[in-house]
């Protein structure tokens, strides 16, 4: 069975559709990268499959492990193992990451009938994760990504990611923002996360993250719709000629 | 139906006699008759065993309040109250006693059990009595353990309190044991002629606490610890006053986290602080009335004045307050900074939701050279409740140097409910520095998202995201109410979106 499938989704905001029959299928162990002009609907499709309120989908389905992710609301689809590395991460003010970490992680062994993560345990694991991270342990202190840089919100998606341990990774962006080192770091990450029975789906601009997340497939998305996909070479092609010879296609 | 037809109505339904005789027969019964007269207040004070002077102090205040009309500036609404249709004294009605932990209600165990409160304390709370002998059962053990425990625990602190020279009594047993304290310091903060309520207050208050602590003594516990288990029926119309002598210290926590109902809809409540020289008081407050039900009927009417009196030099008052119950709330809990250096400080939380009302705030009184205030309020809105902060900073003439720093925030949850913030400002001495920063925000759709993608429920999150935004005021509470505050908040908040 897929691990995820997006079926002919047509997806609405408001009055305007953005999505307009997508189609995606993804296998437990791959690693897909999407990419495509701005404004063609790759954060779109990240929210409504994280399950992001405000979008209104009018046609097609989403189906994980063969159920049907529309009908759960976000924090079920979590707990399922749906994981979304925001392209901006919000900030919390007053709730210290450390603290927020350990509510999420419990909420979400709750909801899967899991027992609590003791303290110590928790500890253990933040530390480690975050060390691999160069994540500071001050910074697990602070309130939820206030006043971290650009570089150290997606850090931090990553030690949520880690943390969770979901079956399903959409990264949207998780390269802007970083220098060159803190990319290499976030991607080692990434990868120490690939296993046979987790899938990424990598959303980017660029072919240098690809190089260092090597993926099975490249889509192009233009205007809501999937309108090329290829291995990774399709990537390497984009970045010579550009998006401008699917404009047509979309 | 009015408000207080319906409390009319619940007190006649518990009630056995209507008493329509003399003063005389009166004194025996454990109610007086509906309305207020100078009758009703001198059965009162009869019946507290009162001396001759208190009275006078009472029958003063009735008179006054004769002359006085309800204040009507607050953003509050509500059906008018007819002061004749009330009773002003009924005697602490026994609770009825459970004999097993089983037999509380289930969802109020509930609510015990998300506040993390013990089934230990949950059982005194709720008044579980151990069985008149026999085998207890595993749950009536329980019980009898708590209730055991209860009156061993209060004997101990009882007798540290009396080792250090602290006096904690309630504030009847103080008029007739420590006339002198009482005389000297009662009204002297809160005038009898003070406000509206007030002055009610002042003529009829049934009960209440006395603290007083002697020079130099720190007391040896947080009162709170005490008080939450032995303080539960305190009255609609409470009275408190607290005198912490030169350079001591006092924390005392009023109220509970636990739900609270009462038969009577208005409460008038008067608290007096007064720090002397180099003295610290301490106050906090955790509300958690009955707000109604989920069409704005039913609830507490709240007129609380509270109001400190830094007397001394170097003294210092700091009131904490968590405010989540009541339908409407009228509080301003004030400091009059008057001795040199003195301070005062201000940390609220106050939470509406459904038709609560909230009309709350803070007055700093500048008098004394060098004296400084801090204001850190926070203003939870939900539902269709309205929320305001008024508050009040003033330097005096002579207040030279005097420094105020305010921070009023508010977060609104939903569109239909409303933020307010009225601040005063006035220095009559041009070296005050006064600073004032207000922020409006409401809770946004990305924070929740970005906590409900991470596999908190809707309610976790907002409450989460609240329990952030107010941190600055719970770390003001003593430790061990701190956590179940949070919780209340979460619990205050529940049904306030989706
Ligand atoms: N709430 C909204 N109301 C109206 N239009 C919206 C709304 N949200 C998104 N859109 C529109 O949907 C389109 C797709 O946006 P989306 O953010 O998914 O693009 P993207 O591919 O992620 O772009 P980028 O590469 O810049 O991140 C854009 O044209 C955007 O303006
Ligand atoms: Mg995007």
């Amino acid at each position: 069975m897929s691990l995820l499938e997006v079926k002919d989704l047509k997806v609405r905001v408001e009055d305007n559709e953005i999505l307009h029959g997508l189609t995606l299928t993804v296998n437990p162990g791959e690693v897909h990268a999407i990419m495509g002009p701005n404004g063609s609907g790759k954060s779109t499709l990240s929210h409504v499959i994280a399950g992001k309120p405000g979008y209104e989908v009018t046609d097609g389905q989403i189906l994980f492990k063969g159920e049907d992710l529309l009908e759960m609301e976000p924090d079920e689809r979590a707990a399922k193992g749906v994981f979304l590395a925001f392209q901006y991460p919000v900030e919390i003010p007053g709730v210290a990451t450390m603290n927020f970490l350990r509510t999420a992680l419990n909420a979400q062994r709750k909801e899967r009938g899991e027992s609590e993560f003791s303290t110590p345990d928790f500890l253990k694991k933040v530390r480690e994760v975050a060390k691999s991270l160069n994540i500071p342990q001050d910074m697990l202190k602070r309130g939820v990504n206030v006043g971290f840089s650009g570089g150290e919100k997606k850090r931090n998606e990553i030690l949520q990611m880690a943390l969770f341990e979901p079956a399903v990774c959409i990264l949207d962006e998780m390269d802007s923002g970083l220098d060159i080192d803190a990319l290499r770091i976030a991607a080692d990450g990434v990868n120490a996360l690939r296993s046979p029975d987790r899938a990424m789906v990598v959303i980017t601009h660029y072919q240098r993250l690809l190089n260092y997340i090597v993926p099975d497939f490249v889509h192009v998305m233009s205007k809501g719709r999937v309108v090329k996909s290829g291995g990774k070479d399709l990537a390497l092609e984009l970045e010579a000629s550009g998006y401008t010879q699917f404009e047509d296609a979309a | 139906m009015p408000a207080v037809q319906e409390t009319v109505e619940r007190v006649r339904r518990i009630d056995v006699d209507q008493y329509r005789y003399g003063f005389e027969t009166l004194i025996e019964s454990d109610k007086a008759p509906k309305g207020l007269s100078e009758d009703t207040v001198r059965f009162i004070s009869a019946k507290k065993n009162e001396p001759a002077w208190m009275l006078e102090w009472r029958l003063e205040a009735y008179r006054r309040w004769l002359t006085m009309t309800e204040p009507t500036w607050a953003r509050v609404n509500y059906p008018k109250i007819d002061y004749q249709d009330i009773y002003y004294y009924a005697a602490p009605k026994p609770k009825k006693t459970l004999s097993s932990i089983d037999e509380i209600d289930p969802e109020i165990l509930k609510t015990y059990e998300k506040l993390g409160i013990p089934l230990r304390e949950v059982a005194i709370l709720e008044g579980v009595e151990p069985p008149p002998g026999g085998e207890p059962s595993a749950n009536r053990k329980i019980a009898v353990d708590a209730v055991f425990d209860s009156v061993s625990v209060a004997t101990t602190f009882q007798k540290e309190l009396k080792a250090a020279g602290v006096i904690f009594m309630p504030i009847s047993e103080a008029i007739r044991e420590h006339p002198e304290l009482v005389k000297k310091y009662l009204g002297t903060v809160v005038p009898t002629s003070d406000n509206y309520f007030a002055t009610l207050n002042s003529a009829v208050f049934s009960d209440g606490s006395f603290v007083y602590v002697p020079p130099g003594v720190r007391c040896p516990m947080e009162l709170s610890t005490y008080f939450r288990i032995n303080e539960r029926n305190t009255g609609q119309f409470e009275r408190t006053l607290i005198i912490a002598d030169k350079g001591s210290y006092v924390s005392y926590l009023e109220g509970c986290t636990a739900p609270q109902r009462d038969e009577n809809q208005l409460h008038a409540a008067v608290v007096e602080l007064v720090a002397l020289d180099d003295a610290e008081i301490k106050y906090s407050t955790v509300q958690n009335w009955y707000p109604g039900n989920s069409e704005g009927l039913g609830g507490i009417y709240n007129f609380v004045t509270k109001r400190g009196d830094c007397r001394g030099n170097h003294s210092k008052i700091s009131w904490t307050q968590v405010e989540t119950g009541s339908a409407i709330t009228w509080k301003y809990p004030s400091c009059i900074l008057r001795g040199d250096n003195s301070r005062g400080e201000f940390y609220s939380i106050a939470i509406s939701n459904g038709h609560q009302q909230v009309d709350s705030g803070t007055k700093m009184l500048h008098l004394g050279k060098n004296t400084s205030s801090r204001i850190i309020s926070k203003g939870i809105a939900a539902g269709v409740s309205q929320n305001t902060y008024r508050g009040l900073v003033t330097a005096h003439r002579k207040a030279t140097g005097a420094r105020n720093y305010t921070a009023c925030d508010s977060l609104l949850i939903g569109d239909k409910c409303g933020a307010h913030t009225v601040p005063y400002v006035e220095a009559k001495n041009s070296s005050a520095t006064f600073e004032h920063e207000a922020t409006t925000s409401k809770i946004s759709e990305d924070v929740l998202f970005y906590c409900t993608q991470r596999g908190l429920s809707q309610e976790e999150a907002v409450g989460l995201v609240v329990n952030g935004f107010v941190k600055d005021v719970l770390q003001q509470l003593p430790m061990e109410f701190a956590v179940e505050a949070q919780k209340l908040i979460s619990i205050s908040l529940e049904g306030s979106v989706g």
